[in-house]
């Protein structure tokens, strides 16, 4: 790999959320150069997102001139624990409160829900908040609301 | 082409399809934009599974009615909401139990995490018009004795059922339902043997690509 490939690909903005890059979201997988090819490997987050055509164009984009192949791989499947603790400190100053880790939930076999015990408000901090609806802006965030300043913020969800 | 993942994908497809046509339709906002989620997610699993059973958008926009493979459960129209929450339950449950008997499948193994949370989603919504009004309780009560019978097909060349119903009983037990007696068992999606539902939905589906093949945005 070279760094200067890599650096180019990992400054790609999250289109969804262009405050993080696919690089803090652990979209990004893998850059390989082969020549005069490169390769860069990307997973999605959910099935369906419809950002990752955007993404792809984007990282060609990164790289002008360059001969450019963006392979999709499934396995392993993304986890919002590959979200950096860069991406996390990012997600919080834009006010969407951080996903729990997998070594702060509720042990549960896989294929079954991890429920965050409280999520902290990212506007004053308070951990009295509700879930509004586990079905946010865009797949990978939930609806929250801060019972103590009264104001409704994104939640990365856990998956 | 592996008939398991025509299967898959046109089962999800069909369901992504139904779930959208509630956009902007839903009784409240945040559940308008969870239903489009989830039909969003459903449309992800088709396109995956039909990318490995072949040329997606042929397979999607080309195929007439009875080229689909999918069970007639998620071509029915949508009725009313708690008709679509209970399909919902119905269908998301047994894709959980598909997916965990899939293990391994790369996408049989993302899929499953998606899943958890449409079971979760169809499970309190049931809970909550079930045992709610005697209005939205008879609604679903009816819902479930229509349903019901399009079920079985689910279970055709598997054997998740025994799985199925031990998280679905529960649930609709909790939502003070009555189970219906098993009895009549409609049969044939999988053969391309459909209602008459299907070729209304694959119209409004199909008619761009085939009115303009090829095209892009
Ligand atoms: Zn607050």
């Amino acid at each position: 790999m070279t760094r200067g490939e890599y650096e180019a690909v990992a400054a790609v903005p999250d289109p969804e959320i262009p405050t993080v890059t696919i690089e803090d979201l652990g979209i990004l997988r893998d850059v390989e150069v082969e020549g005069s090819r490169v390769v860069v490997t990307i997973t999605p987050t959910y099935s369906g997102c419809p950002a990752m055509d955007t993404i792809r164009t984007d990282i060609r984009r990164a790289l002008p001139g360059r001969d450019v192949e963006v392979r999709t791989v499934l396995s392993p499947a993304w986890t919002t624990d590959w979200i950096t603790d860069a991406g996390r400190e990012k997600l919080a100053k834009a006010r969407i409160a951080p996903p729990w880790r997998s070594d702060q939930r509720l042990s549960a076999p896989p294929g079954t829900l991890m429920l965050s015990i409280s999520v902290r408000c990212p506007n004053c901090g308070s951990p009295d908040t509700t879930e509004l609806s586990r079905f946010g802006s865009t797949a990978c965030k939930s609806l929250w609301r801060c019972r103590a300043c009264g104001d409704p913020f994104d939640h990365f969800k856990a998956i | 082409m592996s008939k398991a993942d025509l299967h898959h994908g046109d089962d999800a497809l069909i369901a992504a399809q139904r779930l959208a046509e509630w956009t902007s339709r839903a009784p409240e906002l945040e559940e308008d934009v969870a239903l489009a989620n989830i039909a969003l997610d459903l449309l992800g699993q088709a396109r995956m599974f039909l990318s490995r059973a072949g040329d997606e958008d042929q397979l999607a926009y080309l195929r007439t009615d009875r080229e689909f493979t999918n069970v007639q459960l998620v071509e029915l129209p949508n009725g009313d909401f708690g008709h679509t929450i209970l399909r919902l339950l119905f269908f998301s449950v047994y894709q959980q139990q598909l997916f965990a008997s899939m293990r391994g499948d790369e996408i049989a193994d993302k899929a499953a995490k998606e899943v958890a949370y449409h079971v979760d989603h169809a499970r309190m919504w049931t809970l909550r018009l079930g045992d709610g009004t005697e209005e939205s309780h008879g609604r679903m009560q009816r819902a479930l004795d229509e349903l019901w019978p399009f079920t079985h097909e689910l279970f055709e060349g598997n054997d998740l059922r025994a799985g199925w119903l031990s998280v679905v009983e529960p649930i609709l037990a909790e939502a003070t339902l009555t189970r219906p007696e098993d009895g009549w068992a409609p049969t044939g999606g999988r053969s391309g043997v459909h209602t008459q539902h299907l070729s209304y939905l694959l119209a409004e589906m199909q008619v761009l690509h085939r009115a303009h093949p090829g095209a892009r945005w």
